[in-house]
C-alpha cells in the first residue's frame, strides 16, 4: 500500500510540476502575503501581547500555517476532476489498496505545504525572521505538514460526498476565512476577545498556529508545543479517516 | 470452460431497475458482444463484472472468481477499458501505462518493457512522451486499450470501444481489436450499441434489452433462425406513420416499424411480396422512392425479441 500511496502521489506532483502557472502562483502567492501583512500591520508589534517587537517574527510561521491550510481546503477539487473524467473508477478496477488513492492525495498537499513554508521560510529570513533557527524551522514544517494533510482529508471527504464543483468552492470559502478570524495567526492572543480565544482553542488552524510560532518566538514551552502538535496529528489521522469513509461511501453509490 | 458466468443478476439505481435478470456465459478465448440500444444495462453488467458496482441479487464470476465475494482476484485476473476512458490527460501516454501497471502490482524492470511493447503495438511510440491532452479520439482509445492489457489479463472488458470516434478511427479500432482477439489468447467482453461491431468483432453476441438477454447465440445463427427477407421501402415524400399503417395492414408481412422515413418490414419471399408493398403504397398516394431486400440483419433479431425497434430504444436510452 505505501507503494501505491508513493505512486499515485508522484502521479499528481507530476502533473502538478507540468503546470508553470500553477508553480507561479504558488512560489509567489504566500511570499506576497508575508510582505504584504508585515507591512500592512507592520505598528502592530507597538501594542503587547506578540512577545516580539518584530512582526515579521511572528508573521512567518503563520503565513506558512495559512498557506497550507488554504492549500489542504482546495485539495478535493483535484478529487472531482479524477471523479469527472473517470479516473477513480479505472483505478478502482484495479486491485490497488483504496486507502492509497486517497491517502496519495492527502500525501501530495501535505508535501506542496511543506515546499511552500519552505519558501516562505526562505523569504521571511530575507526580511529579518529568523524563526528560532534549525529546530523552530523544523517544527514549522511539521506543523505545515499536518495542518495541510488535515484539512485536505477533509477537503477530499466532502469532495467524495458532494461531487460537485459548486459544493466543493462553498464549503471550502465557508471554512477558510472564519478559521482564519478565530485563531492567532494574525494577531496576538491577547488582542482577540475572551469568546473568541475560547473557541479558538477548538480550532486546528489555532493548534498550528502555536506549535509552529512555539520555537519561533522567546519563551519556548515545549510541553504545549508538543500538545498541539500531537492535536495536529490526531486531526491528521481523523480526516484521513473521515475520507476514507466518504470514499467507501461513494464506492457503495457505483 | 466459462471465462465469465453471469446468472440473474438484478440492480436497481434510484427507481430505474438498470439490470432484471441478466444472464449469460461466456466461454474461454471468445470474443463475446453485449449488444443493445442505450441504457439496456449493458455498462451496469460490465460494472458489476469488473467489480465497481454490487449487483442487488444474483451472483457473477470471473475467471472462476465470484465478483461479489472475491473481487480483489477479480481485480487482478482482469482488464477494464472503460466507457469513459478514466486515462490521465495531464500524464503522457507511457505514464499512464506504467502507473496502471504498478496498480496493477507490476515491479521493477518488466513494467517499462511491456509498456514499450504496446506502445509500440499500438502505433503510440510516436506520442509515448506527449501529454493524452494532445491525443486525437482514435489514438487516445487505443491508449485505454492498451492500458487494459497492460498486465496481461485473461479477460479484457471493452465498453463501448468505439463509441465518439469517427467512422476512419472506429475502423481502424475494429482492426486494432480484431487483432488483438486473433493474437492474444484472451477473453473479451466487448459492449455495444453498433450492430455492425457486435457481427463483425464478437463470435457470439447476447441481445440485450431492459436489463436482461432476450437472445442469445453468433450472429449468422440468430439472423438465420429468422425467415424470410427483410424489405426496407424508403418513401419519397415522409409520411411513415401512414404508410406504416398500410403496410402492417397487409398479408403475409410482418414486424413492420418506421424508421425515419423508411419503413421496414418482414416478409417470407423478398421479391414476391415487393409489388404487392408498393402497389398498395402507391395507391394511397406514398410513392416508393426505393427499396431494398435483404437477409434479417441484427435489427430484425432486436425487433423480432422484444417487438420493438432498436434505434428508436437506443435513442430513447439517451447516451
Amino acid at each position: 500500500m505505501l507503494g501505491q500511496t508513493f505512486f499515485l502521489c508522484a502521479r499528481v506532483l507530476r502533473n502538478l510540476a507540468r503546470q508553470p502557472i500553477w508553480i507561479v502562483v504558488m512560489i509567489v502567492q504566500p511570499m506576497f502575503w508575508l510582505l504584504l501583512y508585515s507591512q500592512l500591520f507592520r505598528r502592530i508589534t507597538d501594542l503587547p501581547g506578540f512577545g516580539t517587537s518584530s512582526y515579521i517574527d511572528y508573521l512567518t510561521p503563520g503565513v506558512a500555517v495559512m498557506t497550507a491550510f488554504f492549500s489542504g481546503s482546495w485539495a478535493g477539487m483535484g478529487m472531482i476532476e479524477d471523479l469527472d473524467r473517470g479516473v477513480l473508477e479505472r483505478f478502482l478496477a484495479t486491485p490497488a489498496h483504496r486507502g492509497a488513492i486517497v491517502f496519495g492525495r492527502i500525501l501530495e498537499s501535505a508535501i506542496v505545504a511543506s515546499l511552500q513554508a519552505v519558501l516562505i521560510l526562505l523569504t521571511g529570513l530575507v526580511l529579518g525572521a529568523t524563526n528560532g533557527g534549525v529546530t523552530g524551522w523544523l517544527v514549522i514544517l511539521v506543523a505545515s505538514f499536518l495542518i495541510a494533510a488535515g484539512f485536505a482529508g477533509l477537503s477530499h471527504g466532502i469532495a467524495l460526498l458532494t461531487r460537485q464543483e459548486a459544493s466543493m468552492i462553498a464549503v471550502a470559502q465557508f471554512i477558510g476565512l472564519p478559521l482564519l478570524f478565530f485563531s492567532s495567526l494574525l494577531i496576538a492572543r491577547d488582542l482577540i476577545p475572551g469568546w473568541m480565544r475560547t473557541l479558538s482553542l477548538l480550532n486546528p488552524v489555532e493548534w498550528a498556529v502555536r506549535a509552529a510560532r512555539g520555537e519561533a518566538l522567546p519563551g519556548t514551552d515545549w510541553g504545549e508545543m508538543g500538545a498541539f502538535v500531537a492535536l495536529l496529528v490526531a486531526f491528521a489521522f481523523l480526516m484521513a479517516a473521515f475520507a476514507t469513509w466518504c470514499f467507501r461511501s461513494y464506492q457503495r453509490t457505483l | 470452460m466459462d471465462a465469465i458466468v453471469v446468472e440473474g443478476l438484478t440492480k436497481t439505481y434510484k427507481d430505474v431497475q438498470a439490470l432484471d435478470g441478466m444472464s449469460f456465459a461466456v466461454s474461454a478465448g471468445q470474443v463475446f458482444g453485449l449488444l443493445g440500444p442505450n441504457g439496456a444495462g449493458k455498462s451496469t453488467t460490465v460494472r458489476v463484472l469488473v467489480t465497481l458496482s454490487t449487483p442487488d441479487g444474483g451472483r457473477a464470476s470471473v475467471a472462476g472468481h465470484d465478483v461479489v465475494r472475491d473481487p480483489g482476484s477479480v481485480r487482478r485476473t482482469i482488464g477494464y477499458v472503460p466507457q469513459a476512458s478514466g486515462v490521465d490527460r495531464e500524464a503522457t501516454g507511457r505514464e499512464n501505462l506504467v502507473l496502471q501497471g504498478r496498480l496493477q502490482g507490476m515491479r521493477g524492470p518488466a513494467v517499462d518493457r511491456r509498456a514499450d511493447e504496446l506502445l509500440e503495438t499500438f502505433g503510440l511510440a510516436g506520442k509515448a512522451s506527449a501529454q493524452v491532452k494532445t491525443y486525437s479520439g482514435g489514438l487516445k482509445r487505443r491508449l485505454d486499450v492498451a492500458m487494459g492489457l497492460m498486465h496481461r489479463p485473461q479477460v479484457l472488458f471493452l465498453d463501448e470501444p468505439t463509441t465518439g470516434l469517427d467512422p476512419e478511427a472506429r475502423a481502424a479500432m475494429w482492426d486494432e481489436l480484431e487483432r488483438l482477439a486473433g493474437a492474444e489468447r484472451l477473453t473479451v467482453l466487448l459492449t455495444t450499441h453498433y450492430l455492425e461491431e457486435a457481427d463483425r468483432l464478437a463470435q457470439r453476441v447476447a441481445i440485450v434489452s431492459r436489463g436482461r438477454v432476450v437472445a442469445e447465440g453468433r450472429p449468422e445463427d440468430l439472423k438465420r433462425q429468422l425467415r424470410g427477407d427483410a424489405v426496407s421501402v424508403e418513401l419519397g415524400d415522409g409520411q411513415p406513420d401512414r404508410a406504416l399503417e398500410i403496410v402492417r395492414g397487409l398479408p403475409d408481412v410482418f414486424e413492420v416499424i418506421a424508421e425515419g422515413s423508411r419503413v421496414h418490414a418482414r416478409v417470407d419471399q423478398g421479391a414476391q411480396a415487393v409489388p404487392g408493398i408498393l402497389a398498395a403504397l402507391d395507391g394511397a398516394g406514398i410513392p416508393a422512392r426505393a427499396v431494398t431486400v435483404s437477409r434479417p440483419s441484427l435489427v430484425d433479431v432486436y425487433l423480432h425479441h422484444t417487438g420493438r425497434d432498436f434505434h428508436a430504444d437506443d435513442e430513447a436510452g439517451g447516451g
